[in-house]
């Protein structure tokens, strides 16, 4: 009886079981890509807002403290945002006739909110706490990155929970002074190791990595 | 009686009984299912969930499934890549000064349940109300609630609520009624109010009372009706009857150290439940108490949770009550009472030992008689209470609560001017009478005559169909008002939301009618208590009665009244039908009317939470049924869930039957507040209503109905057999030999009395094989050195109320699954109130054991997840994760107490917009196909650890409470870190009460246990019984 199958079939068979593992792991490879690229993770992906608010020009260049708009953020887990009323407490003072601004007006006056898009955003089984953070000596810039040179306003980290874990892990590594918090041009030293440790101590702070921490 | 005895059901209750006999009397037993061991029981506890979802004929293939579920699989990595959907922020434009984000504010104001206030404090995320919590300042509540005021947030977002003005069956406008309304007081003025007719529910607001009797000022002629179809009427009465006024009785339950409830269930229901819950439970302290532990004498007819707390209780029929108590007053030798000599004959023994138990407490005794029972009996109680020197020690009479005392005919006359045509214009403020009147007034059709009728309600109801105008009411969280507390305390209400639905009040539409619409409901509350209090800083109360929510010092002051009243007057014909005492024939059977103990009067029957709410004792869920006795049954020839008619005066209606062990004989209650017509999407149409067949509200027991068999069975959602506990050797109760069957029982609740406690304060330890030593494992065990969580629940004084179930559910957002899924085991509550009897089945012990997370040190769940899912904190916390879990329900199998939970489908609500402001925003809202269970209310953990981290310092003892501690009336719940040796919980787990359930299996529960003590009279003849 004839061969149903051509010789070739065979180097076509060892191929494919052999390929099968290398496109299996290309597969897994492509997957792990996706999700790590800024197309998932809209890391450095500023986000158009209705009105082009920059942080550079208020926070880098004139100097505005974090918590003048955000100002729960040492007390809640919200940062919060402004009310349009901080907005006007300079802006019907200055640049009131500016175009730019006129959402800002109009929204003062129609008492209708501006929706601005979120940017920084963890998923909704994800409970985060900004003022246990900021209390405990980590910086707005260490997760919120430079966010005194952006002029619309990008997400500088994943904030997936590898991401998070990296810091929960070793806080040591990321750990200011509680002075320092707030500070957006903070260059941490060169003994950085060295002062963590001991902020760490004096902060008493937790490496908390066990799962209700962030997961209720 | 047209019934023939069924054999087979004789012979289950005949073998019922050998095998509970043979169990001996400290056989803890779950039910008579359990103790018939039919095969359906049998099959329903070999399965965790006895129905499985494979067999379910949704009409998808298994296999189908299962290919599915491959490929989905494959794909599911592929779910990490999703890009989240762009959100918004949208902040406030001028943000209010106190709100900060994510930080809840709590206010203070007050739950009204027939017209009587409860201090509740009310937890509110940025102007949306989401959970109740009670006030501490409140001599009502002291910090508890009971299941309605829980259950009462969900009614706020309710989506079946009224959302606009109807009129004539179309929507209409607010500002169309008030042109009506003023066209109706300009023709009004005229005639001086002749045939204006106002119909309420019981009001103790002074406020409110005041305003109408302005009203009537204005319109001499009109007239104000109440009607509330489960009133406190007959205690009104009995006090009138004795001290020819009418009174309120305020009871000192601490101070008493025997009491004795005379069908009453004080600590469930009625004003001031909660407050003498309290007091009661704190009086059974066995160790360490300042006082020594009370005890309590029930005679009751159905089975109440106050019946199961009593350490000798004595099941009645309704109707004997009365000659019961007039027996006890010949035997105490009451002045009054000369001519009952002749009934000491009744029960004498147990009679006799009572009365000196009480003479030997005279004045640190008390006697309560139940709301239902009739005005004598009442009369009989004050003047027990008279002669024991009760008066003044345990309890107090004050002025009666309500802004009109003398209320109660108003439905009845009422109904005869309607029928007259004496009435014009009717206005109906809440009362649902067209579905809570009796058949016998013919209300439905006479409030036809009426040419305007006006409808303010939560619901567009059975009565607003009847009515031309329905006005949408605004609920007590949206609304401002006083009330009075039970002891008289003034209690403020003010609004947490604005109206949802544009919703009005009584006060709104009353201000209407005399012409001040431009008047706002805050400017009448206020106004009326400026006048009230013009000597006073008035700004000063105003600012800290609305910040407490209640005006300390208010309570009524005692009233001296001596009874005077001969008795024996009383005697059946002499006082009128339902006044006096009755005495029907021992073998007549007799119906009682009870308000339901989850839905009571009916008003709460579209809240999902209490129709889902086991209810205490029978553990049914959305139902009513008719409960009888064992003997009963048996001598009808009646099963569970059999249907009968009981038919009185040509009226009938069906019922399914419910056997209660313990009940009376020759009895039958039906429980109100079911089968509504308008209820809304959860309430219509479920259960039967017994208002049909009851000839006045004030009745609540008739003889001798006609019972018949349908031959029908309807089936019922009884949770009693969910859940259970297994035994050690991995088989369900009932497959093991008699001997470990008898051990594992003992273990689960263990019970002793005072004096065994005394003699051996270890006995509960001692009762079961202990936990297994540390060094049984060969790995050595975790150090817990930070905090360590745990919790005590104390089974002396857990009253079994459920609060804690309805308070869990508010708090983690627990879905209501509906009464299919409950039927097929699907409830979701992550707590549940287990309930134990023991003993003969006619007369048998109640127990209840509250059942959260046991929070195992050793958790076999964690074990045997193949995801992680769930996994142990180092603070001893057996976490839930639900974004990880994928639901293979292994821990669910492995989990030895039955505490974890599965969503086999969507329960969650996520479409009706309403309920989404319900959730608690710190909880996560979880799906399909996700396992759940108790997690120490983790959240309230993480926030109090949160903020004593910043303040740098450690959580101080009972800084975290849990939402099941807060709630508990009888504070049985008791959470703390126990490493913190000075904390309560911690003493309590070194108390010689405590014990863990199933220690032998070395779990290492972190919820532990206090066994339950009774403190029996041993002059009783059923002392060693109940």
């Amino acid at each position: 009886m004839a061969q149903v199958f051509h010789r070739s079939t065979n180097t076509i068979a060892r191929l494919s079981i052999y390929g099968a593992a290398f496109i299996i792991a290309l597969l897994g490879w492509a997957v792990y890509e996706l999700s790590a690229s800024p197309y998932v993770t809209e890391v450095n992906v500023a986000k158009d807002q209705p009105i082009p608010f920059s942080h550079k020009h208020h926070v880098g260049e004139l100097g505005l403290d974090c918590r003048y708009c955000h100002t729960a953020v040492e007390n809640s887990s919200a940062a919060g945002m402004p009310p349009t009323q901080t907005c006007m407490t300079c802006h019907s003072q200055i640049w009131v006739n500016s175009p730019m601004l006129e959402p800002v007006r109009a929204s003062y006056r129609d008492d209708k909110s501006i929706e601005w898009i979120r940017v920084n955003a963890v998923p909704d089984f994800v409970y985060f706490n900004h003022s246990i953070h900021v209390n405990k000596g980590i910086g707005c810039v260490t997760c919120h990155g430079p966010v005194g040179d952006m002029p619309l306003t990008w997400r500088a980290n994943t904030l997936q929970m590898g991401w998070c874990l990296d810091c929960h892990r070793a806080p040591e590594k990321y750990v200011r002074p509680r002075d320092q918090v707030f500070n957006i041009r903070y260059q941490a030293p060169e003994n950085q190791e060295e002062l963590g440790k001991k902020l760490v101590k004096e902060y008493k702070i937790q490496s908390l990595t066990n799962c209700s921490t962030c997961h209720r | 009686m047209t019934m023939k005895p069924n054999s087979n059901t004789r012979m289950d209750l005949e073998a019922i009984r050998a095998k509970q006999e043979a169990f001996g009397a400290n056989r803890l037993w779950r039910g008579l299912e359990e103790l018939a061991e039919t095969p359906e029981h049998r099959a329903f506890l070999e399965h965790e969930f006895p129905h499985d979802p494979a067999q379910e004929s949704d009409g998808v293939p298994r296999r189908d499934v299962l290919k599915w579920m491959a490929a989905s699989a494959a794909l599911a990595g592929l779910s990490g890549c999703t890009k989240m959907p762009d959100q918004k922020i949208v902040p406030y434009v001028r943000a209010p000064e106190e709100i900060i984000p994510g930080k809840p504010l709590f206010y203070a104001t007050s739950f009204v349940q027939q017209g009587v206030a409860t201090g509740i404090l009310v937890e509110s995320h940025m102007g949306r109300p989401t959970k109740i919590e009670g006030n501490p300042l409140h001599p009502g509540s002291l910090g508890a609630t009971d299941i309605f005021a829980q259950a009462s947030i969900l009614d706020l977002y309710d989506p079946d609520r009224s959302q606009s003005v109807i009129h004539e069956g179309r929507i209409s406008s607010w500002t169309a009624f008030l042109s009506q309304v003023a066209d109706l007081r300009t023709n009004f003025l005229a005639t001086k109010g002749a045939g204006l007719r106002i119909l309420t529910e019981t009001i103790t607001s002074p406020s409110l009372g005041a305003q109408i009797q302005a009203l009537l000022k204005e319109f001499p002629l009109a007239q104000w009706h109440q009607w509330e179809p489960c009133s406190r009427a007959n205690v009104l009465e009995g006090a009138l009857m004795a001290f020819g006024q009418r009174m309120n009785t305020v009871y000192r339950i601490d101070k008493a150290d025997v009491i004795l409830s005379l069908d009453s269930d004080f600590l469930y229901s009625g004003p001031g439940a909660m407050r003498y819950a309290r007091d009661f439970a704190a009086r059974r302290n066995a160790e360490g108490a300042p006082s020594k532990m009370n005890r309590l004498y029930v005679v009751e007819q159905g089975v109440t949770t106050t019946g199961a707390m009593a350490d000798h209780r004595l099941a009645m029929r309704f109707a004997d009550i009365g000659t019961f108590a007039s027996a006890l007053a010949a035997e105490l030798q009451v002045p009054q009472a000369k001519g009952f000599e002749g009934r000491k004959s009744m029960q004498h023994k147990w009679i006799s030992a009572l009365a000196g138990d009480l003479l030997k407490n005279r004045g640190k005794c008390v006697l309560l008689v139940g709301e239902s029972q009739p005005p004598a009996v009442h009369a009989i109680a004050h003047e027990i209470n008279s002669a024991l020197g009760s008066v003044g020690n345990t309890l107090i009479y004050t002025d009666p609560l309500e802004a009109v005392p003398d209320i109660d005919e108003g439905l009845m006359r009422l109904t005869s001017d309607m029928d007259a045509g004496h009435v014009q214009a009717l206005f109906i403020f809440g009362a649902n009478p067209a579905y809570s009147a009796p058949d016998f007034l013919d209300f439905s059709r006479k409030i036809l005559k009426i040419p305007f009728r006006a409808h303010l309600g939560l619901y567009e109801d059975e009565t607003a169909e009847l009515c031309h105008w329905h006005i949408p009411a605004a609920h007590v969280l949206e609304s401002w008002g006083d009330a009075r507390a039970y002891d008289g305390t003034l209690s403020f209400i003010q609004p947490l939301i604005a109206p949802i639905y544009d919703g009005k009040t009584s006060r709104g539409i009353l201000a209407a009618f005399q012409g001040q619409s431009d008047k706002t409901d805050y400017d009448l509350v206020r106004d009326y208590w400026k006048k009230q209090r013009s000597e006073i800083d008035f700004d000063e109360f105003w600012q800290t009665s609305l910040h407490d929510g209640v005006v300390v010092g208010t309570a009524y002051e005692p009233r001296t009244v001596k009874p005077g009243a001969t008795l024996c007057s009383f005697d059946c014909g002499d006082a009128g039908a339902g006044e006096g005492l009755v005495s029907i024939p021992p073998e007549k059977i007799e119906i009682v009317y009870r308000p339901d103990p989850t839905i009571g009067d009916g008003r709460s029957a579209n809240n999902g939470w209490l129709q889902e709410a086991p209810k205490p004792i029978t553990k049914l869920t959305w139902d009513n049924s008719a409960q009888l006795s064992p003997a009963t049954a048996q001598s009808l020839g009646v099963k569970n869930g059999e249907v009968i008619e009981i038919a009185f005066h040509q009226r009938a209606i069906e019922a399914p039957v419910w056997i209660v062990p313990g009940h009376a004989n020759n009895s039958v209650t039906l429980h109100l507040g079911y089968g509504r017509r308008r209820a809304g999407r959860l309430g219509t149409g479920v259960g039967f209503n017994a208002y049909q067949i009851q000839t006045w509200s004030r009745l609540r027991m008739e003889f001798d109905p006609e019972i018949r068999k349908t031959g029908k069975t309807y089936p019922l959602a009884a949770t009693q057999h969910h859940n259970i506990i297994e035994t050690g050797n991995g088989m369900p109760v009932g497959q093991v030999d008699m001997e470990s069957q008898n051990a594992f029982a003992r273990d689960l609740v263990r019970i002793g009395t005072l004096d065994e406690f005394k003699k051996n304060p270890k006995f509960a330890q001692e009762m079961a094989e202990p936990t297994p030593p540390k060094e049984l494992s060969l790995y050595p065990g975790f150090e817990y050195n930070g905090y360590a969580w745990g919790m005590a629940i104390d089974l002396n004084k857990c009253v079994g109320c459920g609060a804690c179930v309805v308070a869990c559910q508010a708090e983690n957002n627990i879905p209501v699954v509906g009464k299919e899924e409950v039927i097929r085991g699907r409830e979701m509550h992550w707590l549940r109130v287990d309930t134990y009897f023991r003993g003969d089945i006619d007369r048998p012990e109640t127990y209840f054991e509250p059942v959260p997370c046991m929070q195992c040190e050793n958790a076999p769940c964690e074990g045997v997840c193949p995801v992680g899912a769930t996994v142990h904190s180092p603070e001893g916390l057996n976490e839930m994760v639900y974004n990880r879990c994928v639901g293979t329900r292994y821990c669910s199998n492995n989990c030895p107490y039955k505490v974890r939970r599965f969503n086999f489908g969507l329960f969650s609500d996520y479409t009706t917009d309403s309920m989404k402001a319900l959730r608690n925003p710190n909880v996560t809202v979880r799906s399909r196909g996700v396992m759940e269970k108790c997690t120490y209310c983790v959240q309230r953990i993480q926030a109090a650890k949160i903020e004593t981290e910043k303040q740098d310092r450690s959580v101080r003892d009972g800084e975290i409470v849990t939402a099941c501690e807060a709630v508990c009336p009888a504070q049985a719940i008791v959470f703390g870190n126990i490493n913190d040796k000075n904390s309560r919980v911690a003493k309590l787990k070194a108390g010689p009460r405590d014990y863990t359930l199933l220690a032998e299996l070395n779990t290492r529960p972190r919820t532990s246990y206090q066994a339950r003590l009774r403190n029996p009279n041993p002059e009783m003849p059923s002392f060693g019984k109940v």
